[in-house]
């Protein structure tokens, strides 16, 4: 049987823990509101950009330009998109395991692998591989377009120099609050958008004036798609991990309250054990002296 | 009333300016260029540089930095990197921008340093931009 004391110090400990959480999940719900709001605003330039997109490849050749380029796959790079802080549950291992296990399969194939990390958390795991070529970290909590830009810089060169031949960019998806998916998602070389919308559709892209012409517009709007992927993995990435972090924390404070609610039954044992200890001792007591 | 042009700014924060306005001017690849309500479809590469528009007697301005803009079905949009209103514009941060960059240059010129000098041209026509901007407001 444990003493009082120390179920009693046990108890104030694990009631500290729970409010430590609680007040996590309340800090995560509030950051998690800013991110989903960034999220929010992002989507009609993304979708802007993605029509214009769709729209420019209707007319022009692929080949011509390097960063559609489709080569022969021997050396593949991913870009692993993490938090850079933990205590958010599995979110950030999920994504791990998928690129440990994508990276298996590469090599089965034959191809080599490496690994850009963005985030701490990505780092860490994957360091023990040798195959991170290199890594942006404490950019996560507070990063705008440059910080994309600089990483789909880095990546669009060594594409370019030939060093890699295929890129995918893993992240986690925000589903919901709820549901965060580890995701992988092509980005170099740059596959031409799908033509969904026909003929008509086409008719009307004839017509624009492009200043300059079409293949120099692509020739910038290229690398500002891969500054787009990014950013947007980012994005996702930040409001899942404050979702994940929300659950996480607020199983740990359930957790906290069932170990009390145990743990004071242990205490209010031991304390009947002790009173009634004691009243054995003074009815005994009191029986002697009558004798 | 004349006849009016919609206007579209969005940039990765969200969009900054959606308003009927009656002519655009804009610094287009190939230099500056004016749209007005009913123009053509047309697609161009903006640079860095200064987007101004006018309604009326309004006049205002906004520093904008690389993307590109359309116009079609009278609307005119710009995707750029960001964009700022000239009373938006810390003055001082600019100008020391503008120092900073200018040195760089200076140095990368003198070292020979190519990706630097890019960084360098680039942030000092931000700077620049600024400045013409949070005059005009």
């Amino acid at each position: 049987m444990p003493s009082l004391k120390d179920v009693q110090d046990k108890i104030v400990g694990v009631k500290k823990t729970a409010q430590i959480t609680s007040a996590m999940n309340m800090v995560a719900s509030a950051k998690l509101r800013g991110a989903q709001d960034k999220m929010e605003n992002f989507r009609p330039y993304a979708d802007k950009f993605n029509e214009a997109m769709s729209n420019l490849s209707g007319g022009g050749n692929t080949d011509q330009f390097p960063l559609m380029e489709v080569r022969d796959v021997k050396n593949v790079e991913m870009v692993i998109v993490t938090s850079d802080r933990g205590l958010c549950g599995s979110f950030n291992a999920n994504i791990v395991k998928l690129a440990e296990k994508k990276m298996r399969e590469y090599e089965a194939e034959g191809k080599t692998v490496s690994f850009v990390c963005v985030g701490k958390k990505g780092n860490q795991s994957l360091k023990k591989t040798g195959k991170v070529r290199t890594q942006f970290l404490d950019i996560m909590s507070d990063f705008q377009m440059y910080n994309a830009r600089e990483i789909a810089q880095d990546v669009a060169t060594n594409f370019l120099t030939g060093k890699t031949d295929k890129v995918e960019v893993l992240f986690g998806h925000f589903k919901s609050v709820a549901v965060q998916r580890p995701e992988a998602q092509d980005m170099l070389p740059i596959t031409p958008m799908e033509e969904e919308e026909g003929a008509e559709e086409k008719q009307a892209v004839g017509d624009y004036i492009y200043e300059p012409s079409t293949e120099e517009i692509m020739d910038v709007m290229q690398p500002l798609y891969l500054n787009v992927i990014i950013y947007n993995a980012m994005l996702q990435v930040g409001a899942s991990e404050h979702a994940a972090r929300m659950t996480a924390m607020d199983n740990a404070t359930n957790a906290c309250k069932d170990i009390v609610s145990d743990l004071t039954l242990v205490y209010n044992k031991a304390r009947q054990a002790a009173v009634t200890g004691e009243l054995m001792d003074i009815v005994g007591g009191a029986e002697a002296l009558k004798g | 009333m004349a006849q009016q042009i919609h206007l579209e700014v969005v940039t990765p924060a969200g969009a900054v300016v959606s308003e009927d306005v009656d002519i655009v001017n804009a610094p287009g690849y190939g230099g500056d260029f004016g749209v007005l309500a009913n123009h053509a479809p047309f697609l161009s590469t903006i640079k860095i540089g200064l987007l101004t528009y006018e309604q009326g007697k309004d006049r205002k301005s906004l520093m904008i930095s690389g993307g590109f803009s359309e116009v079609s079905n009278n609307k005119i949009t710009f995707l750029v990197e960001s964009a700022e209103f000239g009373s938006e514009i810390n003055v001082d941060r600019a100008m020391k921008a503008k120092e900073r960059a200018e040195k760089r240059l200076a140095q990368a010129a003198a070292h020979d340093g190519n990706f630097n000098q890019v960084r360098a041209e680039a942030a000092l026509q931000r700077a620049l931009a600024r400045i013409k901007a949070s005059k005009i407001d």
